[in-house]
C-alpha cells in the first residue's frame, strides 16, 4: 500500500477556466502509471469523497500517453468563480492537496 | 546584431503576404513567451531569428489571475514588463519583415487594456525609429447585442459557471469576446506589419496565419495551442522562454530556441493536459481539434514532430465565449499572526465574537451589504472544511481578516473594528488579555480597492463571429 503522493512525479491542480479545477497525476513510469490507473483506487467517486462532492461531478480520463491521470473538478471556492467573494484559491493551483494520502493498493 | 539572417532565408513580401520563399510548402512561427511581460532570454528569440520565422506571436492575457484585471481595465503584468519583452519583438520582427501578432492585449483584451498596450507600442515604435501599419482589433461586446441572444436563447453557460442574467451583462464593467483565427486573418489579409487583438483565443494568435496560408487546421491549432504557452511544454518547462513551430502539411514540429531546453514526445503530449479539462479534445470556436490519434515522435533532442490531430468542424451555429467582470465592492484587509496555543485553539471563537461585537457597534451600516472572510493560514485557509487534516493542532496560525463593502470607506470602516475586535477578544480562560494577535505592520490594515467577480462566462452563439471583432488599421511609431 502506497499514497498517490509518493508514486506520483507530478501532482498539480489549477484552474480550467474560472470555474472548473483540473488536476493533473503524472508517472514517472509506465508501471507505476498502470498499477495506479488499473487500481481502482482513483475513481471519480473516491475523489468525490476527499472533496464533499458527489461523484458525477467528477471526470477522471486516464492519458496513458503522458503516463498521466487528469481529474476535474467544479471549483470549490468563490461566490461566482475564480477571484470572488470567499475564494480561497484564486489560480486553483493548491487544490490537490487532499489527495496525497489517497491510499493505492 | 547583422547575423540574423543565414544565406538564402527567406523574406515575405508583407504587401500580399505571400511566402517568397522556396520552402513555401514551410511555415515558421515564433512564440516569444507564454505570457508578454513574464520575460525571455534575448538569446533564444536571437536562435528563432536564425530560422527566417513567417511570423511571432506573443499571447498577453488570461483570465487565470481572475476577474479584477478584466473588469478593472488593468493588466496583471507591469507595463514596464510589458514593453521590456515588446521592444526587441518589435524590432526583430521589423527587421524580418514579418508581422508581429500579439492576442489578448493589455492582459483582458477590453478597449482599456487594448489602448495602453496600444500607447506602450506606439512608444517603443518611436524610441526605436520604426513605421509600423498594425491593425488593432477590438473584442468588445455590444451589450444590445448580448442581451438580444440571451433572449433567444443563444446564450449558454460554460461548465461549471451560473446562467446569464440580463442584469449581470448590464452591470458588466467589461464584457469581450474570444475571438477566433478569423478576424486575425482578415487583418492579416489588409496586410500588417503588426496586429494588436483584444481578447483573443490563445490559439487563433498562432493558427491564423497557418490556416490562411492554407495549412491544415487541426494541426495548426494543437500546433498554436502547445505554442501559447511558450516553452512550458520544454524540460525544464518555462512559460519565459521562446519556443518555435514549423508546420508542413501533414505534420508540424516543435522546437525550443535555448541550449539549455529539450523536448521530448512525452513532454509535448503532456502539455495537452495543462489547464484543459480534456487531455484528447481542445473546443474552440473553429471546430472541435481531437487528438486522440495524434503522433509524437522525436526528430532531435530539441524537436518533436506531432502528426494526426483532426478538426471537427462547428456542427450547429458557431460560438464564441464571452468574458464579462463586474464590480461587486471594495475590499479591506489585515493578517496578523497567532502564537499562544490557546489563541490558536481559540481562533473560531474569536472570529466569530469579533465580528458579533463589531457589527454590533457599527452605525449607520447596511450589513447585508458586507461580507467578512476569515481565514486561518496554517490550519485550514486553503482548503476549508475540505481540508483533511485541518483538525491537526498548528503551533502558530495567520488570521487573515477581510471586509468587502459598497464603499472603501466602508470597508475600511468595517475592518477596522472587526482587527480591534478580535485584538481584545475575550474568550474561556484567556491568559492573553493585552492582545490576541501579532500585527507584522503599521499600519495593520490594507485597503485592497475594488473587487470584482466574473458576471458572464458563456458561449454566445453567432452566425458571423468576425463581425464582432472589427479591426482599425493605425500608424505607429515615426509621424510623417
Amino acid at each position: 500500500m502506497s499514497t498517490l503522493g509518493e508514486l506520483a512525479q507530478v501532482l498539480r491542480s489549477k484552474n480550467a477556466g474560472p470555474f472548473l479545477i483540473t488536476i493533473d497525476v503524472m508517472f514517472d513510469s509506465m508501471d507505476i502509471f498502470q498499477r495506479v490507473a488499473g487500481s481502482g483506487a482513483l475513481t471519480p467517486a473516491a475523489v468525490a469523497e476527499r472533496y464533499g462532492l458527489s461523484a458525477q461531478d467528477v471526470r477522471v480520463v486516464d492519458y496513458p500517453r503522458a503516463k498521466a491521470i487528469k481529474i476535474t473538478l467544479p471549483r470549490l471556492w468563490g461566490t461566482r468563480g475564480a477571484g470572488s467573494s470567499g475564494d480561497r484559491d484564486v489560480y486553483g493551483a493548491q487544490q490537490h492537496a487532499p489527495l496525497l494520502n489517497l491510499a493505492i493498493p | 546584431m547583422t547575423a540574423l539572417f543565414y544565406p538564402g532565408a527567406c523574406v515575405n513580401d508583407i504587401a500580399n503576404l505571400q511566402p517568397v520563399c522556396p520552402m513555401s510548402s514551410q511555415l515558421r512561427l515564433i512564440a516569444i513567451n507564454g505570457m508578454l511581460g513574464y520575460g525571455y532570454p534575448a538569446e533564444s528569440l536571437q536562435r528563432g531569428m536564425l530560422h527566417s520565422p513567417h511570423f511571432l506571436g506573443v499571447d498577453a492575457g488570461s483570465t487565470d489571475a481572475g476577474p479584477y484585471y478584466l473588469g478593472h481595465g488593468v493588466p496583471l503584468t507591469a507595463p514596464r514588463q510589458i514593453e521590456r519583452d515588446l521592444r526587441p519583438a518589435m524590432r526583430a520582427a521589423h527587421g524580418a519583415k514579418v508581422p508581429l501578432i500579439v492576442g489578448s492585449a493589455g492582459f483582458g483584451g477590453a478597449r482599456p487594456h487594448v489602448e495602453l498596450f496600444l500607447s506602450i507600442a506606439d512608444r517603443v515604435a518611436r524610441e526605436e525609429g520604426l513605421k509600423l501599419r498594425a491593425a488593432v482589433i477590438y473584442a468588445d461586446l455590444d451589450r444590445a447585442m448580448v442581451q438580444a441572444a440571451l433572449t433567444q436563447g443563444r446564450v449558454r453557460p460554460l461548465a461549471g459557471a451560473p446562467a446569464l442574467s440580463a442584469e449581470a451583462i448590464a452591470a458588466s464593467s467589461q464584457l469581450v469576446g474570444q475571438m477566433g483565427t478569423e478576424p486575425l486573418i482578415a487583418a492579416l489579409d489588409a496586410g500588417v506589419d503588426m496586429i494588436i487583438a483584444g481578447r483573443s483565443c490563445d490559439t487563433a494568435i498562432y493558427a491564423a496565419l497557418p490556416i490562411l496560408r492554407g495549412f491544415d487546421p487541426g494541426l495548426a491549432i494543437h500546433m498554436a495551442k502547445i505554442m501559447e504557452c511558450g516553452a512550458q511544454c520544454a524540460l525544464p518547462l518555462a512559460p519565459n522562454d521562446c519556443l518555435m513551430g514549423v508546420i508542413e502539411r501533414d505534420h508540424f514540429a516543435i522546437k525550443t530556441l535555448h541550449p539549455d531546453r529539450r523536448v521530448t514526445p512525452e513532454s509535448v503530449a503532456a502539455h495537452s493536459l495543462y489547464e484543459q479539462p480534456d487531455p484528447y479534445l481542445i473546443h474552440e470556436p473553429e471546430g472541435t481539434v481531437d487528438m486522440r490519434d495524434a503522433e509524437f515522435e522525436q526528430i532531435d533532442p530539441q524537436t518533436v514532430r506531432v502528426s494526426g490531430s483532426k478538426l471537427i468542424p462547428v456542427s450547429g451555429a458557431p460560438t464564441i465565449k464571452m468574458e464579462g467582470s463586474r464590480l461587486v465592492g471594495y475590499r479591506a484587509v489585515t493578517i496578523a499572526g497567532m502564537r499562544d496555543p490557546n489563541v490558536i485553539a481559540n481562533v473560531d471563537v474569536i472570529s466569530q465574537r469579533a465580528q458579533e461585537m463589531a457589527f454590533s457597534n457599527l452605525q449607520g451600516v447596511d450589513l447585508s451589504k458586507v461580507t467578512v472572510n476569515w481565514r486561518a493560514y496554517g490550519r485550514d485557509a486553503v482548503l476549508g472544511d475540505r481540508d483533511p487534516d485541518r483538525q491537526k493542532a498548528p503551533h502558530e496560525v495567520g488570521l487573515m481578516i477581510e471586509a468587502i463593502a459598497e464603499t472603501q470607506e466602508t470597508a475600511n470602516t468595517v475592518l477596522a473594528l472587526l482587527r480591534s475586535s478580535a485584538l481584545h477578544c475575550p474568550f474561556e480562560g484567556r491568559t492573553t488579555t493585552a492582545g490576541n494577535l501579532a500585527f507584522p505592520f503599521s499600519p495593520s490594515d490594507l485597503a485592497g480597492g475594488a473587487v470584482y467577480e466574473f458576471s458572464a462566462y458563456h458561449l454566445l452563439e453567432t452566425d458571423e463571429p468576425a463581425k464582432l471583432f472589427p479591426f482599425d488599421i493605425v500608424t505607429l511609431g515615426a509621424r510623417s
